[in-house]
């Protein structure tokens, strides 16, 4: 197994973007047609209706709890630390010591911060107990 | 080496969605029976000899049944959101290589459609990007149990993203490469990444497991708690959709796992590469399955907890000692 000889290397992606961009949708077209040809369309409510336990639901708010929102936001911290340490990782051995210790200084850094939010309790998830 | 023609990579292309589609219609059977003898059942057995053309009973049922979108939802967004899940799945391929070069009628179709120097980040990023589908999917249908699905699958989905771009970085730092022909070539000289990065083989499994919701971790879908998650209002082939992208995801998972700490297509003794790449791939596969027969469901706070307080830092401290390591 070689590297290709290409000038387009990206032409591949390009090609499985159309081809899953046209299949897919072709297959979900297809499938809605035959299942409307066989299927008993009848528009009960109940049917209609969202998946409850048996009554008709009324609208439910869109709420969620704000442990997602904070998990959320620690995800924007550490994945930005990942992202600017991808390039490192692939220079590492150039850059040597020099570049070591700056990511350790960057790391301790995010530590600090991590730290910060277990301490704080953005980690547990709330009135468990 | 061989020039890489356009029609080579289309063929490439094509063969790549129909047999990684087949593959995932194929693994629904395969999980059903391995599931079944490891609780002593005997599984499907009734559709064509030893249930192999369940396949086709599960296919026409998914065909003919009713499309349903529920009243309240958001028409536009609940259609295309299993198109995203598997779109993304196979998109994320086109970087892998799957299969090992050959050469088909004087065409050279190359063993990865898109050999691009980025690799990894770009399989992670797209396998990233799938979660827009369960998300949106979740989010659109005005259900309260598709929303607690949806979120689970927000938190989830970023919280090992982390853990699995960390555990990669240790391998990376070795190689020095994204590209994950270069991780072969690697892994032609060295000893296997999983004796020398046992630690980032392990997060990789747990994250990895953790992305494509294999059971210990299925909690956008877990039926006890939240009815089916995000796919609660989903019938027919939509929900079919979101079935092969989860085994598409699964076979990219076991790829990566194969070839970047498994010795990815080096010869296994007198077991040729491209053998020993599938013999991995599928032993990866029966993994997963053997996982999900094997541990019970974990609770969201735990899940949360594990992934932020023990895999991440285990993952940092992995690589800054991997660091220290080189540079000694």
């Amino acid at each position: 197994m070689t590297h290709a000889l290409t000038d387009h290397p990206y032409f591949g992606v390009f090609v499985l973007v159309a081809l899953t961009g046209i299949a897919f949708p072709a297959t979900l077209f297809l499938a809605r047609w035959v299942g409307r040809k066989l299927s008993r369309l009848d528009t009960e409510r109940l049917k209609m209706s969202i998946y409850e336990c048996g009554p008709l639901p009324t609208r439910q708010p869109n709420a969620i709890s704000i442990q997602f929102y904070l998990i959320a936001l620690l995800f924007i911290l550490f994945d930005v630390e990942i992202i600017f340490m991808f390039p490192w990782a692939i220079d590492f051995k150039l850059l040597g010591w020099f570049g070591f210790a700056e990511m350790i200084l960057f790391i301790v850094l995010l530590t600090i911060g991590f730290v910060y939010a277990w301490k704080k309790g953005a980690l547990e998830w709330h009135s468990i107990k | 080496m061989m020039e890489v023609t356009y029609l080579g990579v289309i063929i490439k292309a094509i063969l790549i969605l129909a047999i990684i589609s087949a593959v995932a219609g194929f693994g629904t059977y395969i999980e059903r029976k391995i599931l079944a003898f490891m609780q002593r059942r005997l599984g499907p057995m009734h559709v064509g000899p030893y249930g192999l053309l369940q396949i086709a009973a599960d296919g026409i049922k998914l065909f003919t049944k009713e499309d349903f979108i529920p009243q309240n939802a958001n028409k536009l967004i609940f259609m295309i959101a299993p198109i995203i899940t598997a779109a993304t799945a196979f998109i994320a391929l086109s970087a892998v290589p799957v299969f090992p070069d050959f050469t088909i009628f004087g065409i050279f179709v190359p063993s990865v459609a898109s050999d691009i120097n980025i690799g990894i980040l770009f399989v992670l990023g797209m396998m990233a990007a799938g979660l827009y589908g369960p998300l949106l999917a979740g989010m659109s249908q005005a259900n309260k149990w598709g929303l607690i699905g949806a979120a689970r699958t927000a938190a989830q989905f970023v919280s090992y993203e982390v853990v699995t771009g960390l555990s990669l970085l240790a391998p990376i730092m070795m190689v020095g490469s994204l590209s994950l022909i270069d991780f072969n070539h690697y892994n032609e000289t060295h000893a296997w990444m999983v004796f020398t990065q046992p630690l980032a083989f392990v997060l990789f499994l747990i994250a990895g497991f953790a992305e494509t919701n294999r059971t210990p971790f299925d909690l956008l879908e877990h039926e006890a708690e939240v009815v089916a998650g995000y796919a609660t209002e989903y019938s027919g082939m939509r929900w079919g959709m979101f079935f092969i992208g989860e085994y598409a995801n699964m076979i990219t998972i076991a790829v990566l796992a194969s070839i970047v700490f498994l010795g990815g297509y080096t010869d296994l003794g007198f077991i040729p590469g491209w053998l020993a790449i599938i013999l991995k791939i599928a032993f990866m596969f029966f993994l997963m399955l053997w996982v999900r027969a094997s541990w019970p469901h974990v609770r969201p706070d735990q899940f949360m907890w594990l992934a932020w307080k023990v895999l991440m830092p285990l993952a940092v401290i992995n690589v800054v000692i991997t660091g220290i390591v080189i540079m000694v």
